[in-house]
């Protein structure tokens, strides 16, 4: 039911703040989403889209954090195990 | 497809699951409370590749199962009624009521319609004037700003012929109920990451304080579960009960602030009937009292409908973790995605039918150890 996956925005329409909608790219599947909660987002960035409906706009520089955690885990592992 | 993709890399989970496994001394129990990540972690054997000693149970995280019995036979009076079309997500439809479900009731004639978004059902009573459309507006904080969208275009458009059957919930509130029954032994809290896209963490402060429980807004891609189980056992382990956010790529600390505003603007917070919980104060929304005439239940006179679940049908305690779905005697006997007793079998997100699709359908699967599912993540692809 909370599914909502990240589409990138192709372009964007309507001039009513509450219709701005945008065509979104789904992996080579266009849709049409409302982009009336996300006014920062624009052509070239990707949204999270549920139900049509842009929740958030996919903030790329947050996007590398899972691998940079796990790179911190690894290094924390590491000191422990060279530690007497 | 990008930020999708990368979150699925076989050996990034793998470390993942080593250092979960590093930082765990204990059994520690931790409860997902969305759908969405139940079936990533069913349908990816994430809770395979953890320490046996770390148990996902699985919370009240279909907005779609949790919806009660009496709004599902609502659902199916007005959809029967003639001069109707009534727009429902599709998985719905084939949530049993007490005697039929909405998919019958189209097949014997009824105008019951898929739609992909509440605006789409707006649209369809703008085309069609001299039918009444009916939208199921089913969800957590996730879908409410769509719905409260539609709501919004519906009444500026004066588009008269339109009304909902809403039975949105709330995810808080269902986490302190079952934080405060005296039977819970969750540990620990994957929170739902697009709820909180919405709503932001400052919500379940308070709640991860109370009740000394921490509490890590998470993703739905295998990295993000595995990041967010590694964070909430590391708080764990080292004896913190706080709030941490490991999707940080959608989710701001204060959510939207426009969906918020839209959700705040067209309900207000009303006590809900949970299925498998009871009634739950100030858990679900309602439509303001400006957009009462948009009120299915008013239009048509239906409130006040209570009805006893069906007792064959353990959902209940499924959803409150209590038991896993291949417990339930019914399971995969005379409870089938074909034929369900209850909804967690029919959505997309339910327990039931996540186990019942990717894990052992035979009736004793309770008693028999999960079959290797082979290679549960794919390298990068």
């Amino acid at each position: 039911m909370c599914l909502a996956i990240p589409g990138k925005i192709i372009s964007v329409a309507g001039i009513d703040p509450m219709e701005r909608t945008g065509k979104v790219d789904f992996g080579g599947i266009l849709k049409d989403v409302n982009l009336a909660c996300v006014p920062e987002a624009n052509v070239g960035d990707y949204v999270i889209v549920h139900v049509g409906f842009a929740l958030s706009k996919v903030d790329e520089k947050e996007a590398n954090e899972v691998f940079e955690y796990l790179r911190q885990m690894e290094e924390l592992a590491e000191l422990k195990e060279d530690s007497p | 497809m990008k930020f999708l993709d990368e979150y699925r890399d076989g050996p990034k989970a793998a470390e993942f699951a080593r250092q979960i496994a590093r930082v765990t001394t204990r059994p520690w129990a931790i409860m997902e409370i969305c759908g969405g990540q139940t079936h990533a972690i069913v349908k990816f054997g994430i809770d395979e590749l953890l320490p046996k000693s770390i148990t996902l149970i699985h919370g009240p995280g279909c907005p779609v199962c949790v919806t009660p019995l009496e709004f599902i036979n609502k659902a199916i009076e007005i959809a029967s009624r003639p001069g109707t079309i009534f727009c429902s997500f599709g998985d719905m439809l084939r949530v049993p009521g007490s005697a039929t479900d909405l998919l019958s009731v189209k097949a014997a004639g009824a105008d019951v319609r898929m739609v992909y978004s509440p605006s789409d059902a707006v649209k369809i009573a703008v085309e069609n004037p001299s039918k009444e459309v009916v939208f199921f507006a089913v969800g957590f904080e996730t879908t409410a700003p769509a719905t409260a969208l539609a709501v919004r275009q519906a009444a500026e458009r004066h588009v008269n012929n339109f009304s909902m059957l809403v039975t949105h919930v709330l995810v808080p509130p269902a986490i302190e109920a079952l934080l405060s029954s005296p039977e819970c032994r969750v540990q620990g809290f994957l929170a739902a990451g697009h709820v909180c896209a919405v709503m932001g963490c400052a919500e379940y402060g308070p709640l991860a304080a109370k009740y000394r429980v921490p509490i890590v807004v998470t993703g739905f891609e295998p990295l993000d579960i595995l990041q967010g189980v590694l964070m909430c056992v590391r708080q764990l382990e080292e004896g913190r009960a706080v709030v941490e956010n490991q999707y940080t790529r959608a989710v701001r600390p204060d959510g939207n602030q426009y969906a918020r505003d839209l959700i705040r603007e067209v309900f207000e917070v009303a006590p809900r009937k949970w299925r498998g919980l009871g009634e739950i104060p100030a858990s679900g929304l309602r439509l303001r009292r400006q957009y009462e005439s948009l009120d299915a239940e008013k239009k048509f006179g239906l409130a006040g409908h209570d009805t006893p679940e069906n007792p064959e049908c353990l959902s209940g305690l499924v959803l409150q973790g209590r038991i896993k779905p291949p417990e339930c005697p019914a399971f995969g006997k005379i409870c089938s995605p074909e034929h369900p007793l209850g909804a967690p079998m029919v959505s997309s997100e339910g327990a039931c039918a996540a186990y019942y699709r990717y894990r052992n359908r035979a009736p004793s699967a309770a008693h028999q150890p999960a079959p290797p599912t082979p290679s549960p993540i794919s390298p990068t692809h």
